[in-house]
């Protein structure tokens, strides 16, 4: 039986008769947290993020406490600036319009405290174009916050200063990468930055130390200083705590967002069990668990995972892919990533050189073009699925396709480069067959 | 467009916006865009000039910003603008057949992968990547406005409503 939605992040979303003003966040208990928190030493809030072992829910995973602990507010000579990243452009992810649309203020909130305990003066909320109405919604909620002055001057008695403004994106997919989004909002095209430095809270915006954390992520901060970094530790696995939401699209009965403890539950009830199974009858061939850059997984397949015990030994288990326990370790473990949450499902009707063609297509027209490798490399790629999907397939495709993807990875500026080789790696690899037998299947259908 | 246009509401929207940034105007760029392309339906000539001297930039710090964010276009589109997701989710639930009634009910002409506009200039019909709703796919945009489960059977009714 699968374990039951843990709703924390989207408790009060769809729930019946909340709104998204500021009025109706505060009857149900909003920015008492706030207040809580500035009661607090900045150094405590920054000890509880850490203590939570909360991770990133942008994409990587990273752990939000070292991030911050890569600013010391004591040391530290220049403005600090925190930039909220709801850029939410990673295909098979939609957690995050949910959250602006629906319970903005908890962002909000979330983005108040995480600011006071770094010391922020001035943050930004970077919303993609395509999210005109949520942009609207935040500049509302935002004002709203001021209106009550949980923004704005001496917030709340506490001497405390900060100011936020919302920044629209204009539909590129890069400004989701932290460093393209950094140049972006210095009002340039968002070409990522070269590495090192690694971190933007060392060299950021303005050439300033800068905090980029997600939607979601900025979200479960107000948690963990609601309910201690202790407590929420508890939630989920160790190294994997809190919960996490699950957008699920594609080939499903039920496709939509859920929320669950990290790790609760495995991708076969999530697909059977949560949202109904395979939808029009059909079965299970293949799934992408953590938005369109992940690797993909096949139905059938076998992995050896190893995981931690109780008692701090690690165990070695065999499963397939339907046991595959839903958090950023179990996910990595089986070759593949938690990613952004967007699990993307595929039906055995669907023909994968035909959505791999489409993912392609989504990176090429992606890329920014700064790097060879991923400006010419995501091009092929692109241009011989097309052709492969048009009936005019080699036998030769599938090598010559895993060799330029093999070719980016590694090689370029930014993560780009891995996001589109993955895919194509992974497709490739594991229905080998499918790309190799494309040539004659085209020309006996078309027969 | 001419720059006579731009009226003295439009420059206290503008003064507003770069507000935002008292560290450095020149992040006032992609707003300045924005509210340009609100307000005039592109991006002119005059409307990158305008905005680069506002913020005391070369015109080529502007230009390139329109030729690089797909939002920003630099010839005028339709009175209203369809935006149709094509990837993955949405194309798994139908999408391509979504477009296809949307040109054929526009008369629409024309390669697939651009900017498609009906010849009475009403609608202009367009395939984007992923807008984050793809649990509810096919998912389209019509001007500002968003819609969800988008198959054939709606389109005719969504046409209506932008008559
Ligand atoms: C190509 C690319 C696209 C990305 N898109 C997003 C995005 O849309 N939203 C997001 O929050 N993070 C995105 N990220 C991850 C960010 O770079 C960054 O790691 C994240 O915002 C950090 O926040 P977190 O630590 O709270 O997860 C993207 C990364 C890459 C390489
Ligand atoms: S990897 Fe691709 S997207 Fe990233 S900087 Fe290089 S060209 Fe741009
Ligand atoms: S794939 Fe269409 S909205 Fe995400």
């Amino acid at each position: 039986m699968a374990a039951a939605e843990r709703r924390i992040i989207f408790k009060n979303i769809d729930s019946p008769g909340y709104t998204n003003d500021i009025d109706c966040y505060i009857e149900n208990g909003g920015y008492e947290v706030l207040k809580k928190s500035f009661k607090l030493e900045q150094q405590q809030i920054k000890d509880e993020v850490k203590s939570s072992q909360l991770r990133g829910r942008g994409g990587a995973g990273f752990p939000c406490g070292m991030k911050w602990s890569f600013i010391d507010i004591k040391k530290v000579q220049k403005p600090v600036y925190l930039i909220c990243n709801a850029d939410e452009s990673e295909p098979g992810t939609f957690k995050d319009r949910q959250i602006i649309h629906k319970d903005p203020h908890q962002l909000v909130e979330g983005m108040i405290i995480s600011c006071y305990a770094n010391n922020v003066k001035l943050a930004y909320i970077y919303i993609r174009g395509e999210f005109p109405h949520g942009a609207r919604i935040l500049e509302r909620a935002l004002n709203e916050a001021r209106e009550k002055n949980f923004l704005g001057k001496d917030i709340c008695g506490s001497g405390y200063d900060l100011e936020i403004y919302v920044h629209r994106g204009a539909g590129a997919y890069i400004c989701g990468e932290e460093t393209g989004l950094i140049e972006s909002l210095e009002g340039k095209r968002p070409y990522p930055r070269i590495k090192p430095p690694y971190f933007p809270a060392a060299l950021g915006l303005y050439m300033c130390p800068t905090i980029v954390n997600n939607v979601e992520t900025l979200c479960n901060v107000k948690h963990v200083m609601d309910l201690g970094g202790e407590e929420f530790s508890k939630i989920g696995k160790p190294n994997n705590t809190g919960t996490r939401v699950l957008c699920v699209s594609g080939d499903v009965q039920k496709p939509g967002y859920y929320e669950f403890e990290c790790g609760a539950l495995t991708l076969g009830e999530l697909i059977n069990d949560i949202c109904g199974g395979v939808r029009n009858g059909n079965g299970l061939k293949a799934v992408i668990p953590g938005g369109s850059s992940a690797k993909v997984l096949r139905a059938g397949e076998q992995y050896k995972l190893k995981e931690k015990q109780a008692d701090g030994s690690m165990a070695e288990r065999e499963i397939g892919l339907e046991d595959i326990p839903l958090d950023f370790d179990s996910l990595m473990g089986v070759g593949s990533m938690a990613g952004s949450g967007g699990v993307i499902v595929m039906d055995d009707t669907r023909d994968m050189v035909e959505c791999l063609a489409n993912i392609s297509e989504f990176y090429a027209h992606e890329s920014c073009g700064q790097c060879t490798p991923c400006r010419e490399g995501s091009l092929w790629m692109k241009k011989i699925l097309g052709r492969m999907a048009n009936g005019q397939a080699r036998p030769e495709d599938a090598g010559l396709l895993k060799n330029v993807a093999d070719n980016i990875a590694g090689r370029t500026i930014c993560a780009f480069g891995e996001a589109c080789s993955w895919p194509v790696q992974s497709f490739v690899t594991k229905f080998r067959d499918e790309f190799e037998s494309k040539a004659e299947r085209k020309k006996l259908t078309t027969v | 467009m001419s720059t006579s246009q731009v009226t003295a509401e439009f420059e206290k929207q503008v003064d507003e916006l770069v507000s935002h940034y008292p560290v450095s105007k020149r992040s006032a760029s992609l707003p300045l865009l924005h509210l340009w392309q609100e307000t005039f339906g592109h991006i002119s000539d005059e409307g990158v000039d305008w905005i680069a001297e506002k913020l005391e930039l070369q015109p080529i710090n502007i230009l390139e910003l329109v030729t690089f964010y797909p939002m920003f276009r630099q010839e005028p589109v339709g009175k209203h603008h369809i935006k149709i997701c094509r990837t993955l989710s949405c194309a798994l639930g139908g999408a391509d057949k979504t477009h296809a009634c949307f040109k054929k009910r526009i008369q629409a002409e024309g390669d697939d992968h651009g900017p498609l506009t009906s010849p009475d200039n009403n609608y202009t019909v367009e395939f984007v990547e992923c807008i984050a709703s793809c649990g509810t796919a096919p998912v389209v945009m019509i001007d500002d406005d968003f819609y969800e489960n988008v198959g054939e059977e709606k389109v005719d009714e969504l046409l209506k409503k932008y008559d």
